[in-house]
């Protein structure tokens, strides 16, 4: 019986390890592929733009925070299925035209993300969240999971803070200078959708999102509308 | 020993003087105007398609003409509401300083090829 507990014993503490092992593995191999496929077009180190210049070079999002912005089974899932979340592109300009009616995309003028296998985007997925730029940001963050938009949600996006100005609530509705958020709930931390809507000059100076000043306690509801949004699947 | 002291204060004070870089006003309306008022400022931008209220096109000399700098102004820094006009229109002022939004006036002086006719 004491054999038997020892051997028990013994056998979790190797696939423990192993599976430490493989976490770490996977990290490695991740942060290579980091550095050898992403480096070009995001950026993995900070700081963020502090220029409209360097803004505008920007090709792909800054990645020096992405532990603290993605949820890692998003990163790895989407790693796999790339599929556009600002449909204007990275800075909207360089892929919009004169329309009849308004500016319209430019789609020729648009590239797709990289594809990666299963494999290499579980390892980069579990390299990016180690990257960890602007913890302090985060850790001034509490997410109210209790603080229900009801009513209130949509009508705090569309009239009261004009969120769907530049972004989509569900796919053809909203504005496009901004990404998508009928998937954000799914793809983003809710402590970085609260810091990022107190000060997004906070995490990205120059970015075109202006600082609306929202209440706290309406920064929980938009956040909470935004997850309660993403349930709905639209993009399936 | 003053000496390396009043170097030390100046030099310091030179660093801590360094304000954030200014940008040109055509350069800060590509960027944050052009989203909702167009490519060409008139009102017609990307963003549009589901406003209720459509964003000021910006070549209306008529209607341009009808606010005055101050107002122009007010309505960059602390957005529509500040003027009793829409929520769309958001608050810049975490964006540009006040130096960056009276060029901003200006340009959109140039813009709309007006004055204020108040």
């Amino acid at each position: 019986m004491q054999a038997g507990f020892r051997t028990g014993v013994m056998v979790l503490m190797v696939a423990s390890l192993l599976w430490g092992a493989s976490i770490s593995w996977a990290g490695d191999r991740g942060m290579q592929l980091l550095q050898q496929q992403c480096v070009s077009c995001h950026n993995l180190a900070g700081p963020a733009p502090a220029t409209l210049s360097e803004l505008w070079q920007r090709k792909g999002p800054d990645l020096f925070y992405a532990g603290n912005k993605y949820r890692q089974a998003w990163l790895e899932s989407w790693l796999q299925q790339p599929k556009r979340i600002r449909p204007a592109g990275m800075f909207y300009i360089d892929h919009i035209k004169p329309g009849t009616k308004r500016d319209v995309i430019d789609p020729s003028t648009l590239s797709g993300h990289v594809k990666l296998k299963a494999d290499d985007a579980k390892a980069v997925a579990a390299a990016l969240v180690q990257l960890k730029g602007n913890t302090k940001l985060i850790k001034a963050e509490t997410h109210r999971a209790d603080i229900s938009p009801g009513p209130l949600g949509e009508m705090m996006f569309d009239k009261i803070y004009g969120c769907m100005a530049c972004h989509e609530i569900e796919p053809g509705y909203g504005g496009l200078s901004g990404p998508e958020l009928y998937t954000a709930g799914k793809r983003l931390q809710p402590e970085f959708m609260l810091s990022y809507i107190r000060s997004p000059q906070a995490w990205d100076p120059k970015i075109w999102m202006p600082n609306k000043h929202v209440p706290d306690d309406n920064m929980q509801k938009l956040v909470n509308y935004i997850i309660a949004l993403s349930e709905e699947n639209f993009d399936e | 020993m003053n000496r390396y002291l009043s170097i030390a204060i100046l030099c310091l004070s030179f660093v801590l003087a360094i304000p954030a870089q200014a940008e040109t006003a055509a350069n800060n309306y590509r960027t944050y105007c052009m989203q909702c008022h167009g490519l060409k400022g008139n009102g017609m931008g990307l963003n549009i398609r589901d406003m209720s209220v459509q964003p000021r096109d910006h070549t209306d000399a008529k209607s341009m003409g009808g606010r005055s700098d101050a107002e122009l102004f007010k309505v960059i820094k602390e957005g529509g509401l500040a003027i009793n006009k829409s929520a769309l229109m958001p608050p810049w002022g975490d964006v540009f300083s006040d130096a960056e939004i009276q060029d901003l006036v200006k340009y959109l002086r140039k813009l709309c090829q007006c004055s204020h006719e108040g």
